[in-house]
């Protein structure tokens, strides 16, 4: 199946023919994406500097967080590449012979919660299907944060200091745009670039997903059996991942969910039970005003 | 069930950045919602008194809560934007609708009611009030269901008539305490059955989510308030059965029950940001759907 032609299974902003992005018609472009291949990624954080310089996107604390060599802790409105680091001792002996190290992003869902629960619009799937959040239509309401499977976005709360930077503490919900303006001029993602390992690949997802393929079934059969992708299958929870991974252990030890789901795929169980509740409410009042003359 | 693994123990999901009047959000909301419906109700019905003390609580409520809501919003200039799409898959979107309508229309025949002008144009007001209030009192369900949290996602069958029935308890009891006795019979008697009903909802809740996801409700703060709640429920629902005919047992009964709706929704809010803030609520139940797709 192409991956431009995930089926959709709902209303709103799912990637489908008739709905997502191929709804651009002749605007449309070949769907892009990343591939972030954990298993050469040297935990140089480039990616985080270049996407902050390019997106101009706020400090998030000068800290340590004291897990290894983190200090941004989780992707925000202020951290829309994060560099996740686990040291592990795995064979006999002392100190610390495996260091796994990964880039996180927003996922770019196929079929996307923040998009879908988003009530102003200001979510929307570009051309490219990817999911944008506009700054000057978001009202701040909180509602994309708790959505999203991942917990990628998050606001920028408006006491949140000095100003600086573009759209800096505006009280608005800010996460990773794949670098929308960049892709426009026909330019690869701040934080693709400057990858010296290549462990963050951009490109048509179609052509990322066979690469990664061919790439996890090398490393497991050169004795790397711990490689897995997480993301690149259309049939999971989220109809695939516009940004997938190659991860060397489970999602959750990343602080990623093993098996997502996006939340409106339950809409018709959410909106059945709330008119069958409201039925229920306006039975109960009937009942009342008629038994309790 | 092994030990969940994660990143350092912290969270996978985001908390909800609502402050806490998004909790009193919710519950004015579904008061204001089921108050006019039984407004709408007694007027039909011919019990007038009842049905002018019903739609000024209605009027009331509505009348601060898109003041909860503009106070919630990151940007509250730009509330408008709520009204900029409609959008079924986003309850907040359906939701900021059904407040505007709802609003308007309570706030319509509130004014008409008390003015004494033309009263069909304010009895198709009240009854506009009334329809758009049945749905006022169980969207809020939808719009924490329609999330990521597990405690709330995983509940989502149940969260709206527990909503609902909450909304049905506390109108009924803020008419109750706003009515002369005499007329107030049908209030009462939707506060006890919204009572009765939303301790059923919550219980149904509980055995759908089970011991780990469950958890937050026996737990902290939102355990306390889901505690104190049912308390709350049980005490007021009693006084307003057994003392409800006289006014001091209609406004005592009433004010628990208020009360107790209100630490309800509080639990609920605070059971979401406890059940976003643990990874294992996430990562065990996603390990357990994984493991039965393997076993299939
Ligand atoms: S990962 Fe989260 S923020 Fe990114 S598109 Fe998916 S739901 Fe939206
Ligand atoms: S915070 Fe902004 S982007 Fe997020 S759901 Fe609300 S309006 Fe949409």
């Amino acid at each position: 199946m192409s991956w431009d032609q995930v089926p959709g299974h709902g209303l709103g902003g799912h990637l489908k023919t008739a709905d997502g992005h191929l709804s651009y018609g002749a605007e449309a472009q070949p769907r892009m994406g990343f591939f972030t291949d954990t298993s050469v990624c040297i935990g140089c954080k480039a990616c985080e500097v270049a996407c902050k310089e390019w997106n101009l996107v706020p400090e998030d604390g000068f800290t340590w967080t004291g897990n290894s060599f983190d200090n941004t802790g989780e992707l925000s409105a202020s951290t829309w590449r994060h560099v996740a680091f686990i040291e592990r001792s795995v064979r006999d002996g002392d100190g610390i012979d495996q260091w796994l190290m990964s880039s996180d992003v927003c996922k770019h869902c196929t079929h996307a919660a923040c998009l879908d629960v988003c009530p102003t619009g200001a979510i929307f799937r570009t051309e490219f299907g990817t999911v944008v959040i506009q700054d000057e239509v978001c009202n701040g309401c909180g509602y994309c944060i708790p959505a999203c499977p991942f917990g990628v976005i998050s606001r920028r709360e408006r006491d949140q200091g000095v100003e600086h930077g573009l759209a800096a503490h505006d009280g608005g919900a800010h996460k990773c745009t794949l670098c929308y303006d960049r892709l426009q001029d026909g330019m690869e993602p701040a934080c693709a670039k400057a990858c010296p390992t290549d462990s963050i690949q951009f490109g048509p997802l179609d052509e990322l997903v066979a690469t990664a393929r061919e790439r996890c079934e090398h490393l497991v059969e050169s004795g790397v059996e711990s490689a897995r992708l997480y993301g690149d299958d259309p049939d999971d929870g989220i109809g695939g991942f516009g940004a997938f991974f190659l991860l060397l252990d489970d999602p959750e030890v990343y602080g990623l969910p093993p098996d997502p789901v996006v939340t409106t795929r339950n809409l018709g169980q959410i909106w059945g039970a709330a008119a069958a509740a409201a039925g229920l409410v306006g039975a109960t009042i009937v009942g009342a005003i008629a038994l309790a003359r | 069930m092994t030990e969940a693994r994660s990143y350092y123990g912290q969270p996978i999901l985001k908390e909800p950045v609502w402050k806490p009047e998004i909790a009193w959000y919710f519950f004015t909301g579904g008061l204001s919602g089921a108050a006019s419906g039984l407004a709408a109700a007694a007027r039909l019905s011919g019990n007038d008194l009842l049905a002018r003390r019903a739609l000024l609580v209605a009027a009331g409520a509505s009348a601060v809560n898109p003041l909860l809501l503009i106070k919630d919003l990151g940007r509250p200039e730009r509330f408008l934007n709520m009204l900029r799409v409609f959008k079924v898959t986003s309850p907040m979107s359906v939701g900021s609708w059904l407040v505007a309508g709802h609003g308007a229309t309570t706030g319509l025949a509130a004014t008409l009611d008390v003015l004494g002008l033309c009263p069909r144009l304010r009895t198709t007001a009240g009854v506009a009030s009334g329809l758009l209030g049945l749905g006022m009192s169980t969207y809020t369900g939808a719009l924490v269901a329609d999330t990521s949290i597990p405690v709330w996602h995983d509940a989502r069958r149940e969260l709206p008539f527990a909503f609902g029935s909450g909304a049905a308890a506390t109108a009924g009891a803020a008419a109750a305490i706003a009515t002369p006795a005499r007329a107030a019979r049908p209030a009462r008697a939707l506060a006890l059955a919204g009572a009765v009903a939303e301790v059923a909802a919550l219980k149904a809740m509980e055995r759908r989510l089970g011991a780990l996801v469950g958890e937050p409700y026996h737990q902290g703060a939102s355990g306390r308030y889901a505690k104190l709640a049912k308390g709350l429920t049980l005490a007021g629902g009693a006084l307003l059965a057994v003392g409800g005919r006289k006014r001091p047992g209609a406004i005592l009964g009433g004010s628990l029950l208020l009360a107790s709706g209100a630490f309800e929704r509080w639990a609920i809010f605070k059971a979401g940001s406890a059940s976003a803030r643990d990874p294992k609520y996430t990562v065990v139940p996603q390990r357990a759907r994984i493991e039965a797709r393997a076993s299939r």
